[in-house]
């Protein structure tokens, strides 16, 4: 086996110095009925070439985004992938190291989450960042955790309902066994109710939790959110699922947000089928010393050198074990270096054209939406390069329809959402040409081809 | 040997932000070929402030020269305990950038992604056989999510059998994210001394009604085979609790002894450490979960299940705990697995366990004497020495950082905790013998070293790119992002 270095005379030599005749004897530690009996139940190895040709195989059966009209958003965005990512993240001093334990063979791996966390300061519009969580859902249910454990005696959490349902199912997951009490914040118009909220908050609320944009690509008026949060004394969190809308919209922190989150996958992060992607977290500085995951700062060496350390560790579980912030114990290095990469490539005006790339597309494509008959586009705010438009036919039946067309129209709501049956999500992006979308639209009229 | 004349081109290279030039672009847009439109100007954000402004050049250098600073499995030998650093084939990253698997999108209908839901159940099987368990998840990002999944599980199994039990029983030697994992469901530690092996006898005596469970980690972290696992279980089986087990250390164990087969109930896998995949600097790593049959209506949603030779998401189970992320784990890193697994086959992965218990093995008869070996039972995949038989004040950590002028990367140094000044090398299978007795000679230079001169491995790294660094300075006053003075 190619992975597996030893010849036989160097496996004898090795048993002679070791003091044994065989192998078998250095595993006499493992009692007789702890054994496997039996050879392991698998196929045979596969060559190279083998393993290629049938992995290719498996991968040609699925529908990539390149070989589709693809409307598909929902949290997980097709946008192009500048070819110089892939080649810097091949880089083998990267990705085959570990978490830099050792900082002085790791001021790559250092310097890079430094540069990601200041990134992430700047594009949200907040004091610190940490060095990434699992992803946007997971990220936000560790927000949840943390103005608990800020706040003390307040258990409750005020749930926007237009946050992604996959980021309220993983908040519900992680406060299942824990002592506090989720409650949804109701919808008007595609955004959080602010009536409702208002209703809502009172001394035992320790934060208010919503999506900008939300799952809707609606964007929330978080700077009356925010008062009303913080009038009554609880933290808002703000949920990104698609920070590209950043470099257009006013930063969540600028709005007033005490905490923001979100996923990254947008900045050069392949889809993947919905993984890895990066959870981002900035807080503000009063909450450095709650954060979850881990952080990176500057220091100097003894020759008064700058170079950057893994900091505040007195925060994991590593050290405080079931006293941690979080039993987070990884961060996303890779696909944070994806995101910088992409983001030091577009830069301040990259980014901002891209965003207005975005939000022109969508415009156009909801204006020739609206015009159809029987259609409608279902909410009146602004959005940003998803909406929803509520369909004059059952919405399984069009994207059926549609499908095969080789069209993918977008995301039925009717499962997460019971009052949006008729909704169908679309999301555009600049990989979406407006002939694209001109095909969409007739097709989505009822025409073919 | 130490060459001490070659330093290499290690050069110093400013922030991103430094070296930012108004103006400057790295990237290039299609043009708009709708008409433009821009938001209500009242939501418009000004430009981000001090947001970098760079080259494709620029970029490109900046990423490269930092890459020549750090240290990976593919720069040389790096034996990080309980990390299991083995080599990353390279067809696992190639297919993984198949667009067929890179770039499908997760709401994409299930009919149009069946190669995708077929790999992961192939994977799930696969994953199945190895461990023993009739049931995979592979939805947690990590291992500690998937500790968290298991607790989650197991918690909802004692609510549904109407239990409210409030204590968790971890020995000394398990990793912090198994109390971490243990709080996050609610739940009291009970830390349990171990003594190198946990005992029947040490479990008993906190073992009662109120026990939810026993968090083990088998091989432990010592690299010793629990060998009174089974005893221990039905034990706890007893009372009413069930046992998790931490497949950190699965490196030493595949087709050799399978969890389930010994009284486990859950147990994660470590996707990057077990099964070649990357990790990353720090992550993404990947931790899916193998549960016994009373525990399947709990697993977290959704997961693959074939039906008339077709493959779907399962979502529909009433008892789940939920979800643990958004859509259906880490994909890209199933790939490299699932591809590992294929180029192994089940009796490569069984000699990949054998030649890591053999490398470990090889180390410690090459090394103990040198170096203190406080635990001399038969070890398998990892060998811990302690810090005893330094001399002249010379500590765990100077032998480390002596090692990186060596060129090589440190084991891992204070873990376990149950050790005084652990070193704690786990040197996998994928090492060759001359590879193993270069990185031998080095460790018995050093011993030497802190006889004759111990200022050597106090005033260690001299050749790394920085010397060693302040991180009570750090600390103190935490500098976390650059700011323009």
């Amino acid at each position: 086996m190619r992975y597996l270095p030893h010849t036989d005379v160097d496996v004898q030599q090795m048993l002679d110095r070791i003091g044994v005749s065989e192998i078998d004897t250095l595993f006499s530690g493992i009692p007789e009925e702890c054994r496997l009996k039996r050879p392991l139940d698998l196929n045979g190895a596969k060559s190279e070439s083998e393993t290629l040709i049938f992995l290719q195989e498996l991968a040609e059966k699925n529908s990539p985004a390149s070989s589709w009209d693809t409307f598909l958003g929902g949290g997980a965005y097709n946008h192009f992938i500048p070819a110089v990512i892939d080649h810097l993240i091949s880089r083998s001093e990267f990705y085959t190291a570990y978490t830099p334990y050792q900082p002085e063979i790791s001021q790559g791996t250092l310097q890079a989450i430094f540069e990601f966390q200041t990134l992430i300061c700047q594009l949200t519009g907040m004091d610190v960042a940490n060095a990434s969580m699992y992803d946007g859902a997971s990220a936000c249910a560790e927000a949840v955790l943390l103005t608990v454990r800020a706040a003390r005696k307040r258990k409750k959490v005020l749930l926007s309902q237009a946050l992604p349902p996959q980021y309220r199912e993983t908040v519900a997951t992680y406060c299942r066994y824990l002592d506090i009490e989720l409650a949804d914040i109701s919808l008007q118009d595609g955004v959080t109710n602010q009536a409702d909220l208002q209703s809502l908050l009172d001394d035992q609320v320790a934060a208010v939790v919503v999506g900008y944009p939300n799952y809707f690509g609606q964007i929330e008026d978080l700077a009356t959110i925010a008062e009303l949060t913080h009038a009554a004394g609880a933290r808002l969190v703000a949920a990104v699922p698609e920070p590209l809308a950043l470099a257009l919209f006013k930063s969540p922190g600028e709005a007033g947000a005490d905490i923001v989150v979100g996923e990254g996958q947008s900045f050069g992060i392949p889809l993947s089928y919905g993984g890895p992607g990066i959870g981002f977290f900035a807080v503000r500085k009063k909450d450095m010393r709650v954060l979850p995951g881990r952080l990176v700062g500057e220091t100097t060496d003894k020759d008064g050198k700058r170079g950057f350390v893994l900091t505040l560790a007195t925060r994991e579980q590593h050290i405080r074990r079931e006293k941690a912030t979080s039993n987070i114990c990884s961060n996303q290095w890779m696909c944070i270096l994806m995101v910088s990469i992409y983001l030091a490539l577009h830069g301040k005006q990259g980014l901002r054209q891209l965003a207005e790339i975005n939000y022109a597309k969508a415009a156009y494509a909801k204006e020739k939406i609206a015009q159809l008959d029987g259609f409608s586009v279902t909410f009146s705010g602004e959005s940003f390069n998803e909406f929803v438009v509520t369909c004059p036919e059952p919405v399984a039946a069009l994207k059926k329809r549609l499908e095969q067309q080789g069209l993918l129209a977008g995301i039925s709501l009717g499962r997460d959402y019971s009052e949006l049956e008729d909704g169908l999500l679309i999301c555009v992006t600049e990989q979406n040409s407006r002939k694209q979308i001109d095909r969409l639209v007739h097709a989505l009229a009822g025409g073919k081809g | 040997m130490m060459n001490t004349e070659s330093r290499g081109l290690v050069l110093d290279e400013n922030l991103l932000f430094e070296q930012s030039q108004p103006g400057r672009v790295g990237y290039s847009l299609t043009g708009l070929d709708v008409p433009s439109a821009t938001p209500d100007s009242r939501l418009v954000r000004e430009e981000i402030t001090d947001f970098p402004e760079l080259s494709e050049v620029d970029v490109v250098r900046h990423y490269t020269r930092l890459s020549t600073w750090n240290y990976g499995v593919d720069s040389g030998f790096y034996p990080l305990g309980s990390c299991t650093m083995k080599y990353n084939p390279k067809i696992n990253e190639a297919v993984a950038r198949l667009p067929g698997f890179a770039h499908i999108h997760p709401q994409t209908p299930e009919a149009l992604n069946q190669g995708a839901l077929e790999l992961m159940y192939n994977l799930q099987q696969d994953l199945g056989e190895i461990s023993g368990f009739p049931a995979i998840t592979l939805q947690p990002a990590a291992g500690a999510q998937g500790e968290f999944a298991g607790m989650l599980m197991i918690r909802a199994w004692h609510e549904a059998n109407g239990q409210k039990r409030h204590k968790v029983i971890i020995p000394d030697t398990a990793h912090g994210t198994n109390p971490a994992s243990s709080a996050l469901c609610g739940y009291d530690v009970i830390t349990v001394a171990s003594d190198g092996i946990l005992s029947k006898e040490a479990v008993a005596a906190v073992m009662d009604d109120d026990v939810a469970a026993l968090m083990v980690t088998n091989p432990n972290t010592l690299g010793l085979f629990e060998a009174d696992i089974r005893e221990i279980c039905e034990l706890v089986h007893q009372h009413g609790g069930l046992v998790y087990s931490d497949g950190a250390n699965l490196n030493a164990m595949m087709g050799i002894s399978r969890p389930s087969d010994i009284g486990i109930d859950v147990m994660h896998f470590n996707l990057h450490k077990t099964f070649s995949t990357p990790h990353g600097g720090g992550g993404p790593g990947s931790g899916p979960v193998g549960v016994v049959d009373k525990l399947i209506p709990f697993l977290p949603v959704p997961y693959v299940v074939r039906e008339d030779n077709s493959y779907k998401l399962e979502y529909n189970c009433p008892q789940t705990i939920g979800r643990l992320k958004s859509f259906y784990g880490h994909f890209g890193i199933l790939v490299r697995a699932y591809s590992y697994i294929l180029s192994m086959g089940g009796e490569g992965l069984k000699r990949a366990s054998e030649l890591a218990v053999l490398n470990a093995n090889y180390i410690r008869a090459r090394l103990e004497g040198e170096y203190d070996l406080p635990n001399k039972q038969r070890s398998l995949h990892e060998v811990v020495f302690s810090e005893d038989a330094l001399q002249n004040d010379c500590h765990t950590l100077d032998v480390a950082k002596r090692l990186i002028d060596y060129g090589y990367h440190p084991p891992t140094i204070y873990f376990p905790l149950v050790v005084h000044g652990a070193l704690m090398i786990e040197p996998t299978e994928t090492e060759s013998k001359q590879t193993l007795d270069e990185f031998c000679d080095a460790l018995l230079a050093i011993a030497e070293e802190s006889k004759n001169n111990p200022e050597l491995l106090k005033q260690a790294p001299v050749r790394a790119k920085v010397q060693r660094l302040d991180e009570t300075a750090a600390a103190r006053k935490p500098k976390l992002r650059w700011e323009r003075v």
